[in-house]
């Protein structure tokens, strides 16, 4: 092995990207431009959902209530029903996706201590985001009614006084009744046994937090694989690889060099993600900013040696590309722990999950992000990391050959 | 760690190439049938024959680019199928395709493959300015490879290929697509290697350049159909008589002797005739071309060209 010809073999990768529009925006731009519309568009938040409210009582003490909701950013309303038609009317026409109805003796009841019952409708047509809406209404209506209770008084005079803390508890007593794609529950106020609930790492429960490193660690994946993809398919396809078997030049070479090359750019691309992780889309980074570059580092050897190995076999750079994609995005979107989680899967399918490297990443990033964990806590994700690497990386060089078939 | 040649005999003996009986096959179809061939030290080996003839297939076995179906060959003394990677050490081969990095300039190719072939530091600069020199690129190297012109690149792909100074070269076509002056200069440069020294195995299907040749084999259809130096092939297979006719009228007077059964082609602004026997058809030509009124100028019997003798032998076999 000669560092003459890898540095040969550096340089002339380094130009070749750095010339070609086309390689300079895969490179840069698309991570980027993944993270951004995948960083948008996946959130399981849901906030500011539309609401009608069917206020029957018109108390003080109801309105206060409606405040509530108001104040909350979880809820936006949308309109005030006059009768119960007009709540069928918001819902059908998907104008509000969540009813509130107050009783006529909402006010009356709370007063003399009996229990009040409010009507909620949520469109369930989609159910992740009814069950969610059910959750915040059941936590707003029992942290007012504990309000109410302690302290009756000061309810009336400050009504803001509590804040939508706990958010996303489930709903717990809430049964769904389905009658034209809207949830009926009827909530009973006032409970006896009190949760203080406390989440961990992600105290805001910000679905963000966890979703930004794991897309870090999905697009990772797949700009690694596709960049390599197409580097030895390309010089076969141009014919230079021809002149490049008849040169003494030994397959570990030409393939470091290559790696080498496409590391580089792989941890800018890291770097970049991160910082927008941080700066734009607001995750914190808990754990060591140089634990999460060493890693990425070994999962990027790993992921671009996927991508030598596609290129050498294919010698094709429409089928690399293709093979590329399609071996690391679909297994790094669904079975990585990215989308689903991994402990509700099927056995077999989570024995599959085992050879997957985007699992271990996944898990990684979202344990440095969010933990802050420390190497030692790492230390499966790493060896079964390194294996991986290591494995294709051997399989490459095996099967690049210096001849013409 | 390099290896000694297994073939030491040839190796110190005046043998540069030699092959026996080499054979490759792809599936039902055999690309080069039983070849032997061998090549002295120094020498200007042309590989002579149409597309598709095998020329192609036998130089990339030759190079250590290609297994063999059959057959033994040693190329430095190294054998073609068990020391490929000591050949690549030994050689230089220019492929037929421009092979080339169109997106680097001149002087980033001559780096890169000064670096692949592991050209020491002290040499590094003087092999750049001997490469620049005979391609002419001395105020061009920093232009992009792939906006210069055919006749250039060939040169350029030719000097990147000996920048470790092999010596054995393997060049397949490497005057394909190129302008005459161009391919004269390319030639010029083959016989400056040759005199220092350098073996050079060279593929073509331009029959003028076959010329240039110390020797040459004749390949059609996978099979050599014959071998040696440029004089000898027009002597032992060129044994008709080739006549050189001046006429004005060259289409008019190639149809009356296609009548009369001469065998005619139009070469230039002349006519050639292959018979048995020029002297004794001499007078018939005139007396046949002058009934129709054509004037004629000189006919003389020349020394066949290697095309005369190439369209012979393929009609012969």
């Amino acid at each position: 092995m000669k560092l003459m010809r890898i540095k040969a073999i550096v340089k002339k990768e380094s130009i070749q990207i750095l010339r070609d529009p086309l390689s300079l925006a895969m490179a840069f731009l698309m991570p980027v431009m993944l993270l951004f519309i995948f960083g948008y568009a996946i959130t399981m938040d849901v906030d500011n959902l539309s609401t009608v409210v069917y206020d029957r009582d018109k108390s003080s003490m109801s309105r206060e209530f409606i405040a509530e909701f108001r104040e909350s950013r979880y809820f936006t309303i949308v309109g005030y029903a006059e009768k119960q038609a007009d709540i069928d009317r918001y819902i059908d026409s998907g104008t509000a996706r969540v009813a509130i109805s107050i009783p006529e003796d909402f006010s009356k009841s709370m007063k003399t201590g009996r229990n009040a019952e409010i009507q909620v409708a949520v469109d369930g047509s989609d159910s992740n985001t009814a069950t969610i809406a059910l959750g915040y209404i059941s936590a707003i209506s029992e942290l007012y009614s504990q309000r109410i209770k302690k302290n009756p008084v000061a309810s009336f005079n400050s009504p803001h006084s509590g804040r939508e803390g706990e958010a996303g508890v489930p709903a717990k007593r809430v049964v769904a009744l389905h009658e034209e794609g809207a949830t009926q529950a009827p909530l009973i106020a006032a409970p006896i046994v009190t949760s203080r609930v406390r989440v961990w790492y992600n105290p805001e429960l910000k679905s963000r937090n966890f979703i930004v490193p794991g897309l870090i660690a999905v697009i990772m994946a797949i700009i690694a694989a596709l960049l390599t993809s197409l580097t030895i398919a390309r010089e076969w396809e141009r014919g230079t690889m021809e002149q490049l078997i008849s040169t003494p030049v030994k397959p570990p070479e030409l393939i470091i060099g290559k790696l080498f090359t496409y590391f580089v750019i792989g941890l800018i691309d890291v770097l970049m993600s991160t910082l927008i992780g941080i700066y734009l889309f607001d995750v914190p980074l808990k754990g060591s900013p140089l634990l999460l570059m060493m890693l990425s580092g070994l999962f990027l050897f790993g992921g671009l040696s996927l991508g030598i190995l596609i290129s050498v076999a294919t010698k094709s750079q429409l089928i690399a590309s293709q093979v590329s994609i399609i071996a690391s995005y679909l297994p790094a979107l669904l079975l990585s722990g990215f989308m689903f989680s991994i402990s509700n899967m099927p056995a077999p399918l989570q024995i599959v999950t085992y050879i997957i490297p985007a699992r271990y990443f996944v898990t990684m990033l979202k344990a440095i992000y969010l933990k802050g964990s420390a190497l030692n806590l790492l230390v499966f994700e790493t060896v079964l990391l390194s294996i991986f690497g290591f494995l294709v990386f051997m399989t490459a060089n095996r099967k690049f050959k210096k001849r013409i078939e | 760690m390099k290896e000694k040649p297994s073939n030491p005999d040839d190796f110190s003996s005046n043998t540069a190439v030699s092959v026996t009986n080499i054979t490759r096959t792809f599936g039902d179809f055999v690309a080069v049938d039983n070849i032997s061939l061998s090549v002295k030290k120094g020498e200007i080996f042309g590989f002579l024959g149409p597309n598709g003839a095998g020329k192609s297939t036998t130089i990339k076995m030759l190079c250590g680019l290609l297994m063999p179906s059959g057959g033994t060959g040693f190329v430095g003394g190294y054998d073609i199928v068990k020391q490929s990677e000591e050949i690549k050490r030994t050689i230089g081969y220019m492929s037929q395709k421009f092979s080339l990095y169109d997106d680097l300039t001149v002087e980033e190719n001559i780096d890169f493959f000064s670096g692949i072939y592991g050209v020491p530091d002290r040499k590094k600069t003087g092999r750049k300015e001997w490469v620049l020199g005979m391609t002419e690129l001395g105020n061009r190297k920093t232009n992009l490879t792939g906006t210069l012109p055919g006749g250039i690149k060939q040169r350029l792909a030719l000097g990147c290929a000996i920048l470790h100074e092999p010596p054995i070269i393997f060049l397949d076509e490497p005057t394909s697509g190129v302008d005459p002056i161009s391919r004269r200069n390319f030639w010029n440069l083959i016989y400056e290697m040759s005199k220092s020294g350098t073996t050079t195995f060279v593929t073509t299907h331009y029959m003028d350049e076959a010329e240039y040749c110390d020797r040459l084999a004749l390949i059609y259809r996978g099979r050599i159909i014959a071998h040696g130096t440029p004089g000898e092939l027009k002597e032992d297979y060129m044994k008709r008589d080739v006549l050189e006719i001046e006429v004005y009228k060259v289409i008019e007077a190639m149809d009356i002797l296609r009548m009369h059964d001469i065998e005619t082609a139009i070469f230039g602004s002349s006519l050639h005739a292959t018979l048995e026997d020029g002297d004794k058809a001499i007078p018939v030509i005139k007396r046949v071309l002058g009934e129709a009124r054509i004037e004629v100028g000189k006919i003389e019997k020349i020394v066949p060209s290697l095309e005369d003798v190439f369209v012979t032998l393929i009609e012969t076999s």
